[in-house]
């Protein structure tokens, strides 16, 4: 599934503009917890998230993870999404929550890693 | 006998976390450029961002010191810092002495050590109570880096 599809489904706001949407994910990791992150994620996985501080994005780049969402309609600030774009990472937010997104995601045929 | 192709060490400094996480990225790029494998890479960069996290988290300043050889990464990361009482406990995933602050940062869930631990090939913590911890992290090397 592309991230324009996900964003569609997720009704996403796209906080890095020009970043490519066409790219393809099958994997998800969710968690607050960035030592969970990168405890699971095995890289180009897409991320969900609710922690919004610059550590979410250092740890999707130390991870590997393709593009992060954030969930719960929380939003970080410029200096985070300008360290995303840095790092060639798309970062999109939504006002759903972490459960409700797996769930949608995971019904269109995407999957944890363990 | 393996040779030593480089040695480099970087000041972490304690309760500064929007720098937490510099020395790793800085270490991330070094590894590339050195030809080390993506697989490689990215377990020797999650031990230096766990030790570093750690660092900033708990200590008021350490060091990581990277030792490349024709046959393995070695980190060394030596802080300054209240010391782990129990080691085998602090090993324990699950297990955290993390304050608010620091599981609001997202971390602190005591999962750090044990990630450190399951991406090393051979992994050792030395702690003094009141003084500070050194943890040694080994990672063996499938092939020979390219400078």
């Amino acid at each position: 599934m592309t991230l324009q599809e996900i964003q569609a489904l997720l009704q996403c706001e796209v906080l890095t503009q020009g970043d490519d949407l066409q790219l393809d994910v099958s994997q998800v990791v969710a968690s607050d917890g960035m030592s969970e992150i990168l405890a699971f994620a095995k890289s180009k996985e897409l991320m969900i998230t609710g922690l919004t501080n610059i550590q979410s994005i250092r740890t999707a780049d130390i991870a590997g993870v393709s593009a992060v969402i954030y969930c719960r309609g929380k939003l970080p600030d410029k200096k985070v999404i300008e360290f995303a774009r840095q790092k060639h990472i798309p970062v999109l937010a939504t006002r759903m929550g972490m459960f409700d997104i797996c769930g949608v995601l995971y019904n269109k045929g995407l999957k944890g890693v363990s | 006998m393996s040779t030593e192709l480089l040695r480099e060490s970087f000041r972490i400094q304690g309760r500064n976390f929007d720098k937490a996480g510099e020395v790793s990225s800085e270490i991330k790029v070094m590894l590339r450029d050195l030809c080390i494998d993506a697989a490689n890479t990215r377990r020797t960069v999650i031990i230096a961002y766990e030790g570093e996290m750690n660092v900033v988290m708990y200590a008021q300043r350490g060091t990581l010191t990277l030792t490349l050889t024709d046959e393995d990464i070695n980190l060394q990361i030596e802080d300054e810092g209240p010391g782990i009482p129990d080691i085998n406990l602090a090993l324990q995933e699950g297990y955290s002495t993390a304050t608010d602050e620091m599981r609001e940062l997202g971390f602190g869930f005591g999962m750090g050590l044990p990630n450190m631990k399951k991406n090393s090939d051979e992994f050792r913590i030395e702690s003094n109570v009141g003084r500070g911890t050194r943890v040694f992290a080994r990672i063996k090397l499938d092939s020979r880096p390219c400078s």
